[in-house]
This record gives structure tokens, C-alpha cells and sequence, in this order.
């Protein structure tokens, strides 16, 4: 399906433009400094108990930085999933199943983590 | 040109498969890079098992801790880090190359082979750092 507009923009039988591409380089490079702070934050909460865990995840600070690892960590996974999918699944059918099924569990993941959090924080 | 290739029923030619090539750091890196992503797409569900296993109280986490502390999970918890640093980064390295740098056969093997070797390093040196008891520092 590709509208007059869409011929014009380039977007022909790709379906789409390089919005693809960037949201997967802005999510990598969010993920560095976000990776290395999940790191750091497991690595002071092993050996620990989940009081500790609790009480570090109940903080504003962490539990924010928690919830933007996942979410984006969960985004820049779905975009990956998809290009693997886009690579070696074939079947329309097959595929459009497929690129369902990320973007479900990328949802029902990162609702899941959040809803979490929230919890976390409302018990302490 | 009597054999005309789109002839139906005639042989189409096929690009060159994996098993064509000699093996090569920057591809392997490059198939790495995949797996690891899909290793890591497998380690959200982890993560978000951990932070529901907290938010459920002293037996949920405790409930995460038995199946994490086995040898199993143990050599999972490895992967994952392991997986993490591999995926950070040769991701860096990707980006570099998004940017028109390291493109020079040279430099992508060299580099390719420095995010196996300090991958590695990182995920024993994490191990290590638990292992001797450095952990918890945030209690």
C-alpha cells in the first residue's frame, strides 16, 4: 500500500524510512550510560537481601533509572527482534505473527517491570 | 543467451551461503552481535522475573534466589553478562562505524577481536568481583 506521498518520500516497497534506523542508534546509545548504571546497581545488590534491594529500588532515582533500563532496553529488543525477523522469517502470514508477538511481549514485559516498581516503591 | 534465466523450472543462481566463506573475525562478531541480542531479549523476562520476585515480598525473592543460585542459573547469570558486555560493546563499535570510523580491514579485525577479549574479561572480572565478596555494596 504506498501512497502518492509515500512514492514521493522514497518509502516505497520498504513501508517505511530510516525512522527505523535512528530509534535503534538513540536507544543504543541511551542504553550505554543506562547498561552501566544497571551494572553497577546488580553487581551493589548481590549478596544482599531483598530488604536492601527493596529499600535501593524504592528510591525516586533508582526506580526511575530501573524503569528506563527496561523500557528502553525492551524498545531497542524490539527493533532488533523485528530486523531478525525481517531477515529469516518469509511467509507474510509467518512473519506478521511474528512482529506481533515482540511487540506484545515488549509491552507485556515492560508493563510487567514497571508495574513492579510501583509496587516496590508503594511498599516501603 | 538461449538459457534464459527466468525460464520456470530453471535454476535460479544462488548468492553465497555462510558455509561458502572462510571464517572471519569481523563476521563472526557480527553473528555474535545477534545471538547476543537474542540472548538478551531472553534475559528481559529475567529481569522482569527479578524485580517481580522483589516486589512479592521476602519469599518471592527468595523464590528467584534458589533457581538463580544453581549451577544452571549460575551459568546463565554468566551468559548474560557475558552477553551484556559483548552487546555494549560491539554496539559501540557498530556506532563508530555509523559515525565513518574503523572501516579499514585492519582496524574492524582488531577491533573485532578486542570486544572478544575485553567481553570476556569483563564478564570473568564481574565473577571474580562477587566471588571475593565485593559485592552488596549498596546495603
Amino acid at each position: 500500500m504506498s501512497t502518492p506521498l509515500h512514492r514521493v518520500q522514497g518509502l516505497g516497497a520498504a513501508h517505511s524510512g530510516t525512522g527505523h534506523f535512528w530509534r535503534q542508534r538513540i536507544t543504543a546509545i541511551a542504553l550505554v550510560p543506562l547498561g552501566l548504571w544497571f551494572t553497577y546497581a546488580i553487581l551493589g545488590l548481590i549478596g544482599t537481601n531483598e530488604v536492601a534491594i527493596l529499600s535501593f529500588l524504592a528510591q525516586p532515582l533508582n526506580a526511575l533509572l530501573m524503569a528506563a533500563f527496561a523500557a528502553t532496553m525492551l524498545y531497542h529488543m524490539s527493533l532488533g527482534l523485528q530486523v531478525v525477523v525481517d531477515d529469516y522469517v518469509h511467509g507474510t502470514g509467518t512473519k506478521i505473527f511474528c512482529l506481533l508477538l515482540i511487540r506484545f511481549m515488549m509491552i507485556a514485559t515492560m508493563v510487567t517491570c514497571i508495574f513492579a516498581l510501583i509496587r516496590i516503591a508503594a511498599s516501603t | 543467451m538461449a538459457d534464459h534465466p527466468q525460464r520456470p523450472g530453471h535454476e535460479r543462481p544462488l548468492s553465497p551461503h555462510l558455509s561458502i566463506y572462510r571464517w572471519q573475525v569481523t563476521m563472526l562478531a557480527s553473528i555474535t552481535h545477534r545471538a547476543t541480542g537474542i540472548a538478551l531479549a531472553v534475559g528481559t523476562l529475567v529481569l522482569a522475573w527479578w524485580l517481580v520476585s522483589v516486589s512479592n515480598g521476602p519469599e518471592g525473592y527468595e523464590s528467584f534466589m534458589v533457581v538463580a543460585a544453581t549451577p544452571i542459573g549460575l551459568i546463565i547469570l554468566f551468559g548474560f553478562a557475558w552477553s551484556l558486555a559483548f552487546h555494549m560493546l560491539n554496539g559501540i563499535r557498530h556506532l563508530a562505524w555509523d559515525m565513518g570510523y574503523g572501516f579499514s580491514k585492519v582496524t574492524a579485525t582488531q577491533t573485532g577481536s578486542l570486544v572478544y577479549v575485553l567481553s570476556l574479561l569483563i564478564a570473568v572480572a564481574i565473577f571474580a568481583f562477587v566471588w571475593t565478596g565485593h559485592g552488596g555494596y549498596l546495603q
